[in-house]
Order: structure tokens, then sequence, then C-alpha cells
């Protein structure tokens, strides 16, 4: 079982959330899950992590969302 | 609750969504009252408090007017430093002075977040008031600061900007639009609006649909503070920008090579920004003399056409 790298950046408001995941992407350790509790945060994170090239899957659970960043 | 037609003399008011209230006092005077405060958005007091007082200062400078008097508006904390208080208050009486204003009193409370601003009276003549009404088909649209102060003191906040793109955004937040509006009322323009907390775009879609018509935009034209296309590109939008496109977007179309966070860039709240002016295409150059022998900034980045709502270009 591999350690998957989790940022809580839940009660964060932006650019917070944004700051946070670029750090565990910048760490190198794949894949990087970021929990966050707003759509602004999530629309965000995702567009940032695409904007470098990643690719990003979103789960919605509950009020909160989790995605999963890869390397393409 | 106050119908405009039961106050003749109430030129601007609640129901015209404009940057100040503006009252008729005779017939050569009206008065321009505007109220304005916030958090801090930089850590050196005495630049809050400049930085707070010409964004309140610019709602009058919005409406072609001229600073008479000013309050203080407080909020600090029961244990906050007496000395950050009073640079916070230094700051804002300087730039009140620099204004050509007085600052004459003020209130202050109790509260664990501080906040600082100014109530301002300015006065205008009533003939020449500049709402974000008046623009016409074939004015030019000109903006007399760079865009992107909102964006530098959000990443700065999450440790994520050069502190040297900072503080070129706190000195453009603090800069007074008094020389802009004063070219403004030698050339004759007709509308005005100050570029803060809606974005370039929110301001515009106000000043397009008071208008009826559409606003035209170049992007290659903007200008921007150094680092806020970084940052953008980076990612590191405040939670307003989002709140902005959600709520203004549907009046405003991109040319396709815009991309997705350049259209966000747009839409992010600024602090103390520019005013965004209308005025005839033939005056233009005029203008921009005038503003150049000033040392006022001033760019020339779009026009407006019949229709409606906001088209940006490339």
């Amino acid at each position: 079982m591999t350690d998957i790298k989790t940022v809580d950046a839940r009660g964060l408001s932006c650019p917070q959330p944004v700051i946070l995941a670029r750090h565990a992407l910048n760490q190198g350790a794949f894949p990087v899950q970021v929990v966050v509790d707003t759509g602004t945060s999530r629309d965000n994170v995702t567009r940032m992590a695409q904007s470098l090239g990643y690719r990003v899957s979103v789960a919605a659970q509950g009020d909160q969302f989790v995605l999963t960043i890869t390397k393409e | 609750m106050f119908r405009a037609e039961d106050y003749p003399n109430l030129l601007v008011g609640l129901a015209q969504a404009d940057d100040a209230a503006v009252y008729r006092i005779t017939d050569d005077v009206a008065l321009v009252h505007t109220l304005d405060f916030f958090t801090p958005i930089v850590d050196d007091p005495y630049q809050f408090g400049a930085i707070a007082a010409a964004n309140a200062l610019s709602d009058v400078y919005a409406m072609g007017g001229e600073v008479l008097l000013a309050l203080n508006v407080c909020a600090f904390p029961a244990d906050m430093d007496s000395k950050i208080i009073s640079r916070i208050l230094q700051g804002g009486a300087e730039k009140v002075r620099e204004a050509g204003g007085i600052l004459a009193g003020g209130h202050t409370i109790d509260d664990p977040e501080p906040k600082y601003g100014l109530s301002v009276i300015g006065r205008v003549h009533p003939n020449r008031v500049l709402t974000k009404a008046g623009a016409q088909p074939g004015d030019a649209l000109v903006l007399t600061k760079p865009l992107g102060a909102g964006i530098i003191t959000t990443a700065f906040k999450g440790g994520a900007a050069e502190i040297a793109h900072l503080e070129r955004a706190a000195e453009t937040m603090a800069m007074l639009n008094r020389r802009a509006a004063q070219v403004m009322q030698q050339v004759g323009v007709h509308a005005a609006t100050d570029i803060t907390g809606f974005g370039l775009l929110g301001h515009s879609s106000e000043m397009a649909a008071l208008s009826h018509i559409e606003l035209r935009f170049h992007f290659s034209r903007l200008p921007f503070l150094d680092g806020a296309v970084r940052y953008a590109r980076e990612w590191l939008f405040p939670a307003g920008a989002n709140r902005n496109q959600e709520y203004f977007r549907c009046g405003v179309t991109f040319a396709p090579e815009i991309p997705a966070e350049m259209q966000l860039l747009l839409f992010t709240p600024e602090t103390s920004g520019g005013l965004l002016i209308a005025l005839p295409a033939e005056r233009l150059s005029d203008f921009l003399t005038r503003c150049a022998e000033a040392g006022q900034p001033a760019w020339h980045i779009g026009e407006v056409a019949p229709g409606s709502g906001i088209v940006v270009f490339p």
C-alpha cells in the first residue's frame, strides 16, 4: 500500500488551499490528495494543478471535495 | 423608502448605484458624500492608513469632485499598541492633507479586528457631476492606475509574493486619483468610476448597464503591476475573484485566446484602483497629454460601442 500525501485545506479561504497544494506538488511524491470544502477552492486548486500539467480528479464527499492530483 | 422624486436636490442616491451620494445645496455647489473602511491589507500601519484614506477619497474623485472634509472611521482592539494606531491615523491624515481636505474628527469602537477608513465630504458643480451613466458609443476608455494590486496583496498574505511587488502595489494603492479627476474636469468627459472591489470587469459592467452601451477592452493594452500576471498563472486568486466572476460573467465575452486565469484576473477585486473614464474620442489626445504633464499615468484601454455588456479582445 502506498502512502498518499494528503493536504487538508478545509476551512481555509483562497489562496491558502492553492498555496498548500502547490507546496505538496513541489515535493514530488504522487498522487497528492487535497481536501477542500468550497467550490471556489476546488476550482482554483484544480486550475492551478492543470496549469502546471497535472491531472486532477474530483470526488464529492458530502460537503467536501477530495481532489486527487497525479502526473499525466 | 426615499423616492427620488421626493428629493429633487439628491442628484445621485441609492437608486443609481454610483460611487458616492451627491446632494445639491445651491445652483453652484453640490456635496459629494461617501464612506469606506476595511481591514489591514499591508503590514505597515502608516501605509495601511494612507491606502485606506486614498481608497475612501477616491469615491469623491470618481464623481469629478474635490475633497473638503473627512472624518476617521476606526475599529481597534482595546489592547492594540497606541503607537501603531497613531501611525495608521497619521497615514490617513497626511493623505487627506495631500487631497487638499481637512481631517476634522472621527469615531472609534473596540473591535478585535482592526479597521480603518474615512467618511468624506467633497464638492462638485451640480452640472459637472460624473457618474457611471454617461458613456456614449464612440467614446474612448482610459484607465489611470495599473491593475493587479488585489492579487499581489493576496499572494503576499499567502507567503507567495515578492516584497518588491507588494511595495509597488502599495505605492499605487496609496496614490490619490485627484490629478486624474482634475484632468477629467479640464477636458470634459462623459462617465467615470473607480476600480475597487468588483474588479475591472465588475465596475465596467455597472458602467455598461447604467450607460446602456457596450464596453470593449483590448487585453494587450491593459496595464498590470509587476507580478500580477505571474501570480495569476500560479492561481493565487482571492475568493472574491471567483465571486465577482460568478456574479458578472454572463455579460462578459472573451476572445478565445485569453486564457482562463487572465479572465479571472480581470474579475479580481482591486483596492484603491484607478479611474475608468469614458470620454469623446476627439478629446483623447488632449486628455493623455494633460495627464502626462501632470505626472498622472493613463492608458487608453478600449472604446464604447452600441449594445450592452463587455467584450474583451486579445
